[in-house]
């Protein structure tokens, strides 16, 4: 399947994937002002971007073939979807129990305390039908959307 | 090729959606003596508290059993297993031939000698029915008494607490969850609980359950007489092996299972809180009562029963639960004993902080995340794939500890794979 690969040597450490991701999945979809000018509490983002300069690197779901969190959740709400592989949270059946967060050994699940406490985790953008929001407004292309076969880290 | 499961729960789904990785025709029958459609044991405390309503406690879909081409036999107990012939026999009498069968019969509440037991209001907290019985009697106003301060007793009390019940802990341990925490950790949890109206009788135990035909209250071994409206057993858990003691299934602690949940008798395999699997850390079989072991034990099961080679290489303890507001998260060895250990420490106490990580020989053993969880599961990861940690070693406790800091081969191998490993 498709993921999003950074190239830590193209990172500048800007953040826009931190913000763009946070517009993606605010309810004024991919709209910075509105989202960050209306939204009471705006989402919180879904990619994190880690650094000690110079380096740094964007980091996400790596939905996972064999997906930990999928595996653990008490509830069943971690789901692995068989034909697009994309693991998604059904956040109406999350109680906020941190397992996902104990098990997943990227720390790419975060907590969700604005209301109903939630898991919240990288979709791919899934409900946009598009490339993933990160990678399209990265500036310098230190995201790449790709198949593992064809990112060496490379392309 | 006839699959049959006894149990309901986590280990029995995960081995249905392992049989059907593989095989998509072959019939399945699910026997548990539990009249529902599968349910997040773990949610039962939620349950109580009103916090979820029954229907958001399904673990699977109300499709699960159809879609999987699943009969069930729910409300069914299984009570004995004939290995030679192949056959479940049920309390009602109906008999089960298997090809392949997995006793997936969970955990059953130890209850520990004392007299009065027999009394009415008295509870155990592990499953549905007990959370009904409990909510049946109980109004606000109440004194409940629990018996044990582990994490169902914890949970217990929370439930409890939030319909107005004054809630009494009896632990025998010096600490609350004496199993996943120390004493630095389980203070800050005991004094959380305590600003909430609970109270504790630590280093003791229940003498005795007092009243008439229903329960009034309890005597410790200490002397003191508590009242009570009702009191919870919740002492622990023990693998519920019932089922299989006319058998010549073996059994230690709990069915002893190899690394495709297999148990010592061909096409028998166990799984979840029943079994004795391979432990991780203690390089030892031990039972493992917790819902990922389960999940990963029973869809290795599954796998392994439908013809499709796999193994679990084991798994350990780790826990992630909260109490008011107050995460948190553990998992392996919190309390080392004995020599070659070393332990890093983060306590700041005015912010209920503690972080504690155990190594050994430059690996992860263990380590203790209080009320500063996330990214608790890099760790987790450590201690799975026993990653030699000398390098960044001083780097785990830092607030902002990632993949940063790993050196760069290493985290290039990990980002670049884009995938890890669960039950493998």
């Amino acid at each position: 399947m498709k993921r999003v690969y950074a190239r830590e040597e193209y990172c500048v450490g800007c953040k826009l994937c931190e913000i763009y991701c946070i517009a993606a999945h605010s309810k004024y979809k991919n709209d910075l002002v509105k989202t960050f000018k209306k939204e009471a509490k705006p989402p919180i983002s879904r990619i994190l971007v880690e650094e000690s300069r110079p380096v740094s690197f964007a980091l996400q779901c790596r939905h996972c073939e064999d997906a930990p969190c999928t595996k653990a959740c008490i509830v069943g709400a971690m789901h692995k979807d068989p034909e697009t592989g994309i693991v998604t949270n059904a956040e109406d059946r999350c109680v906020g129990c941190w397992t996902c967060v104990l098990v997943c050994p990227f720390g790419a699940i975060t907590r969700d305390e604005r209301g109903h406490k939630v898991a919240s985790k990288c979709d791919l953008c899934s409900d946009n039908g598009q490339i993933p929001a990160c990678v399209e407004h990265c500036p310098n292309r230190a995201l790449v959307y790709s198949e593992y076969e064809s990112n060496n880290g490379k392309k | 090729m006839h699959y049959v499961i006894i149990g309901n729960s986590a280990a029995a789904v995960g081995a249905v959606e392992g049989i059907r990785r593989v095989d998509k025709h072959n019939p399945i029958t699910l026997i548990s003596d539990e009249p529902y459609h599968t349910y997040s044991r773990p949610l039962i405390s939620y349950l109580l508290a009103g916090k979820v309503t029954e229907e958001k406690m399904l673990y699977r879909g109300q499709d699960f059993y159809e879609k999987n081409n699943v009969t069930t036999l729910l409300g069914q107990k299984a009570i004995a297993i004939d290995t030679d012939s192949k056959a479940v026999k049920l309390e009602n009498n109906k008999v089960i031939i298997y090809d392949k069968l997995l006793i997936a019969t969970g955990g059953t509440p130890f209850i520990p000698p004392m007299d009065g037991l027999e009394k009415k209001n008295v509870f155990t907290f592990i499953k549905m029915a007990d959370v009904k019985a409990i909510s049946d009697v109980v109004v606000a106003g109440n004194k409940a008494v629990i018996i044990g301060a582990g994490l169902i007793g914890l949970k217990a009390a929370e439930g409890l607490a939030s319909l107005g019940v004054d809630v009494t802990i009896v632990e025998l341990a010096n600490r609350v969850l004496s199993a996943i925490l120390d004493e630095e950790g389980a203070d800050i949890v005991q004094k959380n609980l305590e600003k909430r109206g609970i109270k504790f009788e630590l280093n003791t135990s229940v003498k005795a359950i007092t009243g008439g035909e229903e329960a009034q209250g309890v005597t410790l071994s200490n002397g003191k007489a508590l009242p009570a409206d009702l009191v919870v057993v919740a002492v622990g858990v023990r693998p519920n092996t019932e089922v299989v003691e006319s058998s010549k299934i073996t059994v230690n602690r709990g069915i002893v299972i190899d690394e495709k949940c297999q148990t010592s008798i061909e096409n028998v395999y166990a799984a979840g809180d029943v079994a004795e699997g391979y432990d991780l850390i203690f390089a030892q079989n031990r039972v493992l009562p917790i819902l990922p072991n389960a999940y990963c034990q029973g869809e290795t099961a599954g796998l392994n029963m439908a013809g499709s080679e796999s193994i679990f290489s084991g798994g350990f303890a780790m826990n992630s639960i909260g109490f008011y507001g107050l995460p948190m998260i553990t998992a392996g060895i919190v309390k080392p004993e004995g020599d070659g250990y070393e332990v890093l420490v983060k306590m700041v106490p005015e912010q209920n902080l503690y972080k504690k990580i155990i190594l050994k020989d430059n690996i992860v053993v263990g380590f203790i995340y209080l009320n500063e969880v996330d990214r608790a599961g890099i760790i987790t990861g450590l201690i799975r794939e026993k990653t030699n940690v000398s390098d960044f070693k001083q780097e785990l406790l830092k607030d902002s500890f990632g993949y940063i800091d790993l050196p760069q081969k290493l985290r290039r191998s990990k980002l670049l794979k884009g995938d890890s490993a669960s039950c493998q």
